[in-house]
């Protein structure tokens, strides 16, 4: 083991991920997430902690929340807000991803009677046609999410010329990886692995087809700064708006010592 | 002029077969008027979420009360999928009307304005809008090049329902900044709303109480329903009870499970 790597702090998955989140959300002033979405709120609280001394703070709004939330307009502000290009960025997941950026928050095997039903597209038959950044997030990476082909549209990953279309998906993050997502292309491309994975496993687990270098990178471990805040301010923070997940995560960082 | 009525009484104002507006999950779901619906035996509803339906949506759905229901989305949040939505959906045993939450808004904001329907951008190429035959896409009028937008026809419900902290006895009633409460009231044919006291004062007499007020002119009837939000939270007054609301999707996860709550539930929800 070299040196730099004994110095380097023990760093658990879900913390790497909540610092990739904020990487993502790098130059972003107005980040809006959904209620139940405590990973995106996560790395958007811990960019705003890490720029704690910029002139301009960034804003977080998360949905449903009443201290997170400087909404006066009811339910419709959040999309006024992002049709009016006030919100730079949205995080949504989805039942069914495909290599299209398509994503599906409705259901599998047939519609309407799908065999399989989920809750529904909430906002994002909206909000990826009209928030630039657009980051695709679902934690569990299998074939079962990650179709050649969604059973049904939510949001289209991209639209024809001719279709009002000022954002759309940027990236896609995984537990296993992170893409991003080449809009004219309309393909994603392999950007990192996540320490202790391989090409082979994400190749296994995906079941579309992605562009990738030949020996993809690996997603850095945040620094010790970074962890620091992750662990204190954020931690704290977080605690408030999610308990629950806040307790799980702790936990998860006192498990590695 | 609003009445004043009990929770029977605001119960009989819906008719079966009404098209019924209510809120999503932290904006102030009337859960008492959703145990008296139950109670009463209305069916048939188009129950129209605004924008998205919780437990109050599932609970009527595995009732059996709701022909259609037209929503972006119906889920019990942290405890997971809502299991009478999801059965009676796969089942075909309800009509799904699939919609975005922003089509919601706009539907009834059209309704508010009095016009025929209101444009909105998103939705083109995507399954939703595929599935909405209601839904038309139009070519901007205004636009130089060709620039297709989707409009939303008006959403009137017949009656709109719902749950907030206070009203005086002009039938005033305090929603803050929940502004989609004063939309769906704008829309809807009647409005009906329960709230946790009824206050002496007048809400309209300060700036400060006005601002967030919903006048009477829009509210048909109230009733007292104290925690009538319950397990939703209602902001400003209390939090809600996750544990409650897990318990129900455990217990619907059968429809023996759902009988069960459901028969329990509403025998205890009967006010004293």
């Amino acid at each position: 083991m070299t040196a730099a790597a004994m110095t380097t702090p023990r760093v658990a998955p879900r913390e790497r991920l909540i610092a990739t989140i904020a990487r993502l959300l790098d130059g972003c002033r107005h980040v809006a997430v959904g209620a139940s979405s405590p990973m995106p709120a996560a790395g958007a609280m811990l960019l705003r902690a890490m720029r704690a001394d910029d002139d301009a703070p960034m804003r977080i709004s998360i949905l449903g929340s009443v201290a997170h939330n400087f909404f006066t307009n009811g339910g419709v502000e959040l999309f006024d807000c992002a049709a009016q290009g006030r919100i730079d960025a949205f995080f949504l997941g989805g039942g069914q991803i495909d290599g299209a950026g398509n994503i599906n928050l409705v259901g599998a095997g047939g519609y309407p009677d799908s065999r399989v039903r989920w809750p529904g597209s909430f906002g994002s038959a909206f909000l990826a046609y009209v928030v630039p950044r657009i980051i695709l997030f679902r934690e569990e990476h299998s074939r079962r999410v990650f179709v050649d082909k969604v059973d049904f549209i939510s949001a289209p990953g991209t639209s024809p010329p001719g279709v009002f279309r000022t954002g759309g998906p940027q990236a896609l993050l995984t537990g296993l990886a992170q893409f991003a997502f080449d809009r004219a292309a309309g393909r994603f491309r392999l950007v990192s692995i996540h320490p202790g994975h391989t090409l082979a496993d994400i190749r296994d687990a995906t079941g579309f087809t992605f562009d990738h270098d030949a020996m993809p990178a690996v997603t850095p471990d945040p620094d010790a700064h970074t962890l620091g805040l992750l662990r204190g301010c954020v931690l704290d923070e977080l605690a408030e708006t999610y308990p629950e997940f806040a307790r799980g995560l702790r936990a998860e960082i006192d498990a590695l010592s | 002029m609003t009445r004043i009525l009990d929770i029977g009484g605001l119960g009989r104002l819906v008719r079966s077969g009404s098209k019924v507006a209510v809120p999503t999950d932290y904006s102030g779901v009337s859960m008492a008027m959703t145990w008296q619906m139950l109670r009463d035996g209305c069916d048939g509803l188009h129950l129209v979420c605004v924008p998205a339906g919780g437990m109050h949506a599932d609970l009527l759905i595995g009732a059996g009360r709701v022909a259609t229901i037209e929503t972006s989305a119906v889920t019990l949040g942290e405890a997971g999928g809502a299991p009478c939505f999801m059965r009676a959906v796969s089942e075909g045993s309800v009509r799904i009307l699939d919609a975005t939450c922003p089509a919601v808004h706009a539907g009834l904001i059209a309704a508010q304005k009095g016009v025929p329907f209101l444009p909105i951008r998103g939705l083109i190429g995507s399954d939703v809008l595929a599935n909405r035959p209601d839904w038309r896409v139009i070519d901007n009028p205004f636009a130089e090049d060709d620039d297709p937008i989707v409009v939303i026809p008006a959403i009137v419900p017949d009656v709109a329902i719902f749950h907030a902290p206070a009203a005086d006895r002009a039938g005033n009633v305090w929603i803050g900044r929940r502004r989609e409460l004063a939309t769906m009231a704008y829309a809807a044919r009647r409005t009906l709303v329960t709230v946790e006291r009824i206050e002496d004062g007048d809400l309209l007499a300060t700036e400060m109480s006005a601002a967030g007020v919903l006048p009477s002119l829009y509210v048909d009837a109230i009733a007292v329903a104290p925690r009538g939000a319950a397990p939703y939270p209602l902001w400003g007054e209390y939090a809600g009870d996750p544990g409650e609301i897990a318990r129900y999707a455990r217990a619907a996860r059968t429809p023996e499970g759902f009988r069960d709550y459901l028969a329990a539930a509403c025998a205890e929800a009967v006010p004293a």
